[in-house]
C-alpha cells in the first residue's frame, strides 16, 4: 500500500460557515413553502381558488396556462417549441417567466429535476405533442421514482383528430400514466385552471412526484366565456402531515430502550425539509446516523454521529452497524434494494421503525415493527420530546472502531490520476459547499463516499432510476435556480456524452456551470461487473470518446484536457475560478473498481472491500450467510 | 387466498387502464375485475378478486388507494358480504334434454331467456360456486356459449368504518387526516361515503 487516503480530512477544507448556515436556513424557507405551513393541517391551497369566478372569462387557455404559473410562484422554465404547443409558446414571447431553451427535451426534464432538487420548488417544462412529450418519459420517471415534484406541460393534437393517428400524435397520458403521480389531458378549455390547481398541490404535497398536463391546440387556443369553478376536486387524494401520537410514542421508547440504534435517511428527510429535526434526534439521543444516496447532505458527514452513505457501495462501518443495530429508524426511506442487499440477511437484530409519508412504503420490503405514516419533519419534531439522552458510549466506540479500521480508500498507484483522487481534490478545493451533479456509475458512487456532504440539496443524483446523461441537464436546472452558486457536474465519460448536446444550453445563457468529467473511456461501472462477474469479457463497454476540451471550446465554453496527475489540483482550482461554464476532461485511471461492494444477492457485511482488508470475524459469524 | 376488494374511482378515461396496469407493474394477480356505475355520475365502483397472501393483501390495498383517481378503496377480509356473479349461457338442446334443462334452471333459480330450435339461454345470478356447480352440472348438454360478469360485492348492515385504505395500525387519526375534496360543490352521498368517520 504506497498511499492511502482516508476520509475525513476534508473537515479542515476553507469552507465558509457563515455561508454555509445561510444557505442551509433559505433552504429550508424554500422546503417550508413547498410543504404547507407548519401549524396548519390543511394542505397548502396554492393560488386563490375562488370558486365560480369570471376571471378567465375572454382569456385563452395558453394565456390561462401562462398567467397561473405565474401565480403559483414559477420563476422559472425549461423546454422547447413544436406545433402543438405554439399557442403556448406565442405567450411565452412577451411573458417574464424565465424561459430556458434546451436542445432536446429530455434535457428540459431534467434540468427541471436539478431546479427542483435544488430549491423543493416544482420543476417546469413545456414540450410540444408526440415526440416532443415522449422524449420527456425519461425524466419523469427519474422524478417519480425519487419523489421529485415536477410538471410537464404537453402540447397534444387538436381534441377531434385523437385517436386518428394525426401528425405527431402520440397517446401521452398512456404512455406517462405509470411514471407519472398524476396525469390530464384536458378535453375543454373550462377545465383547465381547475386541472393547473391540482397539477400543483399533487406535485408539491404529500410524497411530491411528477405531474403531466396535456394540452391539445384546441384547448389552449379557444378561450374561456364563461364563469367556471378552478376549485381543485381531489376526493381521492390523501396527504398525511402529522404522524398518529401513539406511534410516535411507541417509536420515541422503542429509540430509548435501545442499546445500539442507528438511523438510516433518506431522501423524504431532504424533501420534508427535516434536517434539522434529523440532526437534533441524533445529537440529543446518541443515534448515529447513515443516510442514503439521495439522503446525502440531510446529516453533516463531519459529525462524529456520522456513519455516511450505507448500502451497496456504501461505507463498510455503515453496514456493519446497520446488521448489528438492535433498533433500525428509517426516515423518509424506503429499503430500496441497493440499500439492503439480501432482504433475508438485512438487519437481523434490530427492531424497526420507520417514518414516511407514503403508506405504501411501509413494510413494503421489510417487515416494520413501529410505522409512523406522515410528514418526516413534522413527526421527528413530534418524536424528538420523547427522546432520552442515552450515552451508548460501547456503541459509539464499536463505530469509531469500524470508522477508522474501514475508511472509503484507494491506492494512489497508476501514473494516471485515479478517479478517487480527483474528487478529493475538488472536496478540498470547495470544502464541499457547492451544488454537485453527478451521472450514474462509478464517478457518482465515488462522489457519494470522497465528498463531506453536510449541506442539504447539495447532492443532485438519479437514485432510484439510475438514469445516465443525469448530470449534465440537472446542473443547468440547479444552476438557473441558484444563480450565484457553485454548481459541479462531477460526471462520467459516458454518462456526460448522453445528453452532451445541452453544452449549447449552457452557452446560449450564460452558465457558469462547471463540468468534471472522469474520463476512464470506459462505462465504468459495467466495466466494474463484467471484470468481477463476467470473467473480464469487457462486452461493448469501452469508449471512443472525442477530445471533450475541444468539444467544449466548439460550443464557445472553456474547455482543459487535465493528463497528468500532478495538475489535478492546479486544474480543479482553474475550473472553479473559471468566472464562466467550463468543462474539464480528467483522464483517469481505467482499471479501477468501487469498494466496498455488496455483490447482488449478499448481505450487506458481505461486502469486498478492496484494500481495506477483510471483515470483522464475528460479522460473518453473527449475521449469517446464505452462501 | 382469494380476496374481495372494492374501489370507489373517479369516473374518468384512465382510471381503469391505471388500476389494471398497476396490478401488471407490481406482479398482482387479478382473478377478476369489474366497473361500473353507482348513484353518483363522477364516480365508478370497481370490485376486485385478488389472490393474495396478507402482507400482499395490504400492499394492493395500499397501492390502490395511492392512484389519485381512486377516492376510496375497502376489503372484505373481515366483514360479512353479499357477493355476485351473474352468467348467461346457451346450452344445445334436444327436444328430449329442453325440459331437463328447464328444471335444472329452476332448481337453481336460474330464468330461461332465450329458446330457440337448437339451443336455450339461461340467466343465473348467486355466489360464484354456484355458478360454477351450474356449469358442471350442464357440460354434459353442450355448452355453446357462456358469459359471466365476475363478481360484485357490498357490506351487509349499514355502512361500517372498518376496511379503509390504512390498516388500523398505520392509520392516521382521522383528525389529522387531509383530505383535498374541500370546495364549493355539495357532497355526493358516494363521497360522504368515501370520508372517514370522525
Amino acid at each position: 500500500m504506497s498511499s492511502t487516503s482516508l476520509t475525513g480530512g476534508a473537515a479542515s477544507a476553507p469552507a465558509s460557515k457563515t455561508t454555509k448556515s445561510n444557505k442551509v436556513e433559505k433552504l429550508a424557507e424554500a422546503t417550508a413553502f413547498a410543504s404547507g405551513s407548519e401549524v396548519s393541517n390543511e394542505l397548502p391551497v396554492l393560488g386563490q381558488p375562488t370558486g365560480l369566478t369570471d376571471r378567465y372569462i375572454g382569456k385563452t387557455g395558453a394565456q390561462i396556462l401562462l398567467q397561473m404559473l405565474l401565480e403559483h410562484n414559477v420563476t422559472d422554465a425549461f423546454g422547447y417549441p413544436g406545433g402543438a404547443i405554439l399557442p403556448t409558446f406565442d405567450q411565452l414571447y412577451d411573458t417574464k417567466l424565465n424561459f430556458i431553451l434546451v436542445r432536446h427535451e429530455q434535457g428540459a426534464g431534467h434540468m427541471a429535476d436539478g431546479y427542483a432538487r435544488a430549491t423543493g420548488k416544482p420543476g417546469i417544462v413545456i414540450v410540444t405533442s408526440g415526440p416532443g412529450a415522449t422524449n420527456t418519459v425519461t425524466p419523469l420517471a427519474t422524478a417519480y421514482m425519487d419523489s421529485i415534484p415536477m410538471i410537464v406541460f404537453s402540447g397534444q393534437v387538436r381534441t377531434y383528430v385523437i385517436g386518428n393517428d394525426a401528425f405527431q400524435e402520440a397517446d401521452v397520458t398512456g404512455i406517462t400514466r405509470p411514471v407519472t403521480k398524476r396525469n390530464y389531458l384536458v378535453k375543454n378549455v373550462k377545465d383547465l385552471p381547475r386541472i393547473i390547481n391540482e397539477a400543483f398541490i399533487i406535485a408539491t404535497t404529500g410524497r411530491p412526484g411528477p405531474v403531466l398536463v396535456d394540452l391539445p391546440v384546441d384547448v389552449t387556443t379557444n378561450k374561456v366565456e364563461s364563469a367556471i369553478d378552478d376549485t381543485p376536486w381531489l376526493p381521492g387524494y390523501k396527504t398525511y402531515r402529522l404522524g398518529h401520537s401513539r406511534m410516535v410514542k411507541a417509536a420515541a421508547d422503542m429509540i430509548n430502550a435501545a442499546q445500539r440504534p442507528v438511523l438510516y435517511v433518506g431522501g423524504g428527510a431532504i424533501l420534508s425539509g427535516a434536517w434539522k429535526e434529523v440532526r437534533e434526534l441524533a445529537e440529543k439521543g446518541n443515534i448515529p446516523c447513515t443516510t442514503t444516496l439521495l439522503g446525502l447532505g440531510a446529516f453533516d458527514e463531519n459529525s462524529p454521529l456520522s456513519l455516511h452513505m450505507l448500502g451497496m457501495h456504501g461505507g463498510a462501518y455503515a453496514n456493519y452497524a446497520v446488521q448489528d443495530a438492535d433498533c433500525l429508524i428509517a426516515i423518509g426511506a424506503r429499503f430500496d434494494d441497493r440499500v439492503t442487499g439480501n432482504l433475508k440477511l438485512f438487519a437481523p437484530k434490530a427492531k424497526i421503525v420507520h417514518v414516511d409519508i407514503d403508506p405504501t412504503s411501509i413494510s413494503k420490503s421489510v417487515k416494520v415493527d413501529v410505522p409512523v405514516v406522515g410528514d418526516a419533519r413534522l413527526c421527528l419534531k413530534d418524536m424528538i420530546g420523547h427522546i432520552e439522552h442515552r450515552p451508548r458510549e460501547q456503541w459509539l466506540q464499536q463505530i469509531a472502531e469500524w470508522k477508522s479500521k474501514y475508511p472509503f480508500a484507494y491506492r494512489d498507484d497508476s501514473p494516471l490520476a485515479k478517479p478517487q483522487a480527483i474528487i478529493e481534490a475538488i472536496n478540498k478545493a470547495t470544502g464541499g459547499n457547492a451544488i454537485f451533479t453527478t451521472g450514474v456509475g462509478q464517478h457518482q458512487m465515488w462522489a457519494a463516499q470522497f465528498i463531506r456532504w453536510s449541506i442539504p440539496r447539495s447532492m443532485i443524483t438519479s437514485g432510484g432510476l439510475g438514469t445516465m446523461g443525469y448530470g449534465l441537464p440537472s446542473a443547468i436546472g440547479a444552476q438557473v435556480a441558484r444563480p450565484g452558486e457553485l454548481v459541479i457536474d462531477i460526471d462520467g465519460d459516458a454518462s456526460f456524452i448522453m445528453t452532451a448536446m445541452e453544452l449549447a444550453t449552457i452557452r446560449q445563457y450564460q452558465l457558469p456551470v462547471k463540468v468534471a468529467i472522469l474520463n476512464n473511456n470506459f462505462q465504468g461501472m459495467v466495466r466494474q461487473w463484467q471484470k468481477m462477474f463476467y470473467g473480464s469479457r469487457f462486452s461493448h463497454t469501452e469508449m471512443v470518446n472525442p477530445d471533450f476540451a475541444a468539444m467544449a471550446e466548439s460550443f464557445g465554453i472553456r474547455g482543459i484536457r487535465c493528463e497528468k496527475k500532478q495538475d489535478v489540483d492546479k486544474v480543479v482550482q482553474e475550473m472553479i475560478r473559471h468566472p464562466g461554464p467550463c468543462v474539464v476532461d480528467f483522464l483517469c485511471e481505467t482499471d479501477e473498481n468501487v469498494y466496498p461492494m455488496v455483490p447482488s444477492g449478499k448481505g450487506i457485511h458481505e461486502m469486498e472491500l478492496g484494500i481495506v482488508g477483510s471483515a470483522p470475524p464475528n460479522m460473518a459469524r453473527d449475521m449469517g450467510t446464505l452462501a | 387466498m382469494r380476496h374481495i376488494l372494492t374501489a370507489l374511482v373517479m369516473n374518468e378515461p384512465g382510471v381503469l387502464s391505471h388500476v389494471a396496469n398497476m396490478f401488471s407493474a407490481r406482479g398482482f394477480n387479478i382473478d377478476s375485475l369489474v366497473v361500473g356505475r353507482t348513484e353518483d355520475p363522477n364516480l365508478s365502483r370497481m370490485t376486485i378478486v385478488v389472490i393474495a397472501d396478507e402482507r400482499t393483501l395490504d400492499q394492493v390495498r395500499k397501492q390502490l388507494a395511492k392512484i389519485v383517481t381512486v377516492v376510496k378503496v375497502r376489503d372484505y377480509k373481515d366483514s360479512p358480504y353479499v357477493s355476485r356473479d351473474l352468467m348467461l349461457v346457451k346450452l344445445g338442446v334436444t327436444p328430449r334434454t329442453r325440459s331437463e334443462i328447464i328444471e335444472l334452471a329452476d332448481l337453481f333459480r336460474g330464468r330461461v331467456v332465450d329458446v330457440g330450435h337448437q339451443a336455450i339461454m339461461v340467466e343465473l345470478s348467486g355466489e360464484e360456486d354456484k355458478l360454477d356447480a351450474f356449469v358442471e352440472l350442464v357440460r354434459p348438454y353442450g355448452i355453446r356459449e357462456l358469459a359471466r360478469t365476475g363478481v360484485i360485492a357490498m357490506a351487509r348492515g349499514v355502512q361500517s368504518s372498518s376496511g379503509d385504505e390504512q390498516t388500523m395500525e398505520n392509520a392516521p387519526e382521522p383528525s389529522r387526516m387531509v383530505k383535498a375534496a374541500a370546495g364549493k360543490r355539495q357532497p355526493t352521498q358516494a363521497e360522504l361515503e368515501a370520508t372517514p368517520p370522525g
